[in-house]
């Protein structure tokens, strides 16, 4: 069984950072832990639809962490399973390009290339202009849904200790 | 008299297009009163903040002005600053690069006519809906594009914002062997190539033609990419460096972007069909066997059908590519010894979307003391609104949801790069 968990943004633009964000502290939190998680894939993407479709091939579980449209409510985390329905539009507005998140789900969707498990995981964000700063919001909802995909991922996959664990996988994520 | 009713067409938000702009369209009866294309993405100033640099920092800097077309500004760029050095390229250097704008063509044509502006003529909203229809067509344009992600890929270092363009050369070259391991891929695509051009040549087209003046890069030896002479299908014959007598960029109040003119006033275009209209003889058989299959001869008026000749551009393309692969030895050092001095360097090049024009001052440390740059779409902007003019006026009694449709379609057939230009259109229509 093998996971990739793709964090979407851009760190240029405030509040669009978050899924970059996220992916990062997952990264340091697996490091933390000092575990090597076989199957698991972590990697940042722009969010530039035909690259995260090429960025899914070959796995059969997708996570993907991007930032959504502002709605009253930063911060706010949702997650959508994409099998379930399509991704609204007003959640994920077209990128610069008009190719963005949503265009590349409903794009496999449409050509029948949906992973066994497409997961996004969606940020509402406050300020995206160029140069701002992450929005305190975004900035509290990062490791809490960093720890989320942690704790989802980790169930599936088989963990290898790289040294002496110091703590159970749970307990250590309670702490973090 | 009777009044005659009057409406306005807004396209808030224009879709399918490289960056955020908007459309305007003002109607009294069927005559067109008003036409605007606004360009309100913010101006990014490259050019002021590329001024203190180091020459050799400018290719990466100016690879971000665009996501779609950075090689063709890396290009433009190590070009002019070579001139300005008195630097001479490695012939095999010259090659790579010319394989090197092959990828970005690709990617950006394939991009286009498959996922941009197809749509329009089999009357989706967008690829999306076209692909639960056309999923083996929307893979095909899907595995194009990435050949060219291939290319741009092993000649950049990475698909987006390639990193090896050097003034002089590349910062690695690439060898023979990972070359052809391109070649299955390229065949392919050359295979991919001409079925796109016959698909897209039975699209229904709009009967409109314009008088246009065509401005591309010519060379005596070859269909253009890095060299050549500005020149135009009415007399214009020009060295880069005469570029600024000759184009004027002029502020518009509706629009971040400039317009460049030609002779002070004149609108032209630059693109797959100036480049197809002035150098259909420098194309290879393959591909003018496959523009006159397809019915296209030069001269092409119909915009709508720029959609053919990107398509016979990606022919071109592709089999460019697998020549310059055949052809290919490696050179003896990746890049040209370069010395600083105080000197001015000006260059063109063929982005996908058409003639880019940079000039650079350098100081005797070689830093950079003045920049211009002028993006393919600035040069389009003012024959965009003169199409929509003309267009308009043609189907100025359809419906205003028809109108908007094909507004939208007009501007897409420039496939504007809003984002060098200063991103999506919006289209206001106003009837009175």
């Amino acid at each position: 069984m093998a996971w990739r968990i793709i964090g979407c943004g851009n760190l240029d633009r405030g509040d669009d950072a978050a899924g970059l964000l996220v992916v990062r502290r997952l990264h340091a939190l697996i490091e933390n832990l000092g575990v090597e998680i076989a199957g698991l894939e972590i990697m940042e993407q722009s969010g530039e639809s035909f690259s995260l479709m090429d960025c899914r091939t070959g796995f059969e579980h997708v996570i993907l962490v991007d930032a959504t449209a502002p709605s009253g409510t930063p911060g706010q985390v949702r997650v959508w399973n994409a099998h379930a329905g399509r991704l609204p539009e007003e959640v994920f507005p077209c990128s610069t390009h008009a190719f963005g998140v949503r265009e590349a789900v409903e794009l496999a969707r449409a050509m029948n290339r949906l992973p066994q498990t497409l997961l996004i995981y969606g940020i509402e964000g406050k300020q995206f202009s160029l140069g701002a700063p992450l929005s305190p919001e975004v900035e509290r909802a990062v490791v809490p849904v960093a720890k989320q995909l942690m704790m989802r991922v980790s169930d599936s996959l088989v963990q290898t200790s790289r040294r002496p664990p110091r703590g159970t996988l749970s307990g250590d994520l309670g702490r973090w | 008299m009777s009044k005659q009713p009057s409406k306005t067409i807004k396209v808030e938000t224009l879709a399918r297009v490289e960056g955020e702009g908007a459309l305007y369209v003002k109607l009294k009866g069927d005559q067109v009163q008003d036409v605007k294309l606004k360009i309100y993405e913010p101006p990014r100033f490259f050019e002021a903040f590329l001024r203190g640099r180091h020459f050799s920092e400018i290719p990466d800097i100016v690879a971000r002005i665009c996501g779609i077309c950075p090689i063709a500004y890396q290009m433009s760029a190590v070009h002019a600053i070579e001139r300005a050095l008195g630097v001479e390229i490695d012939p095999s250097v010259r090659l790579l690069r010319r394989l090197f704008y092959c990828g970005e063509w690709m990617e950006s044509h394939a991009l286009h006519v498959y996922m941009l502006h197809a749509p329009d003529f089999l009357g989706y909203p967008d690829a999306i809906a076209m692909a639960r229809d056309h999923q083996a067509i929307v893979q095909q344009g899907l595995r194009l594009k990435k050949a060219g992600n291939r290319i741009v890929a092993l000649m950049g270092g990475r698909e987006i914002h390639p990193v090896s363009a050097a003034v002089g050369g590349f910062y690695k070259t690439p060898s023979k062997s990972a070359l052809r391991e391109l070649v299955d891929e390229l065949t392919w695509a050359l295979d991919a190539s001409l079925a796109t051009a016959r698909w897209v040549s039975g699209f229904d087209f709009p009967d409109f033609e314009q008088d246009y003046e065509f401005v591309s890069l010519s060379h005596p030896g070859e269909y253009p990419f890095n060299e050549g002479r500005i020149e135009s299908n009415r007399g214009l014959d020009i060295d880069a460096s005469e570029y600024e007598e000759n184009f004027t960029e002029q502020h518009v109040q509706h629009s971040n972007a400039l317009h460049s003119v030609l002779r002070g006033c004149d609108s032209y275009m630059v693109g797959p069909m100036a480049r197809f209209n002035l150098n259909f003889d420098k194309l290879p058989d393959v591909a003018q066997q496959a523009a006159r299959d397809c019915g296209l001869q030069p001269p092409c008026l119909n915009p709508f059908r720029s959609i053919v000749v990107r398509a016979i551009e990606l022919v071109f393309a592709c089999h460019e590519a697998l020549r310059v692969i055949r052809e290919y030895e490696p050179p003896a050092t990746p890049r040209a010894h370069t010395t600083a001095r105080a000197s001015t360097g000006w260059a063109a090049t063929e982005a996908p979307r058409g003639l880019l024009y940079h000039r650079y001052g350098l100081d005797q440390d070689g830093l950079i003391a003045s920049a211009k740059i002028v993006p393919p779409t600035s040069q389009n902007q003012k024959r965009i609104e003169e199409d929509l003019w003309h267009f308009v006026g043609q189907i100025a009694t359809q419906p205003s949801e028809e109108i908007t449709w094909k507004c939208e379609q007009a501007v897409r057939n420039y496939d504007p790069c809003i984002s060098c230009a200063t991103h999506f259109l919006r289209l206001h229509l106003e009837r009175h």
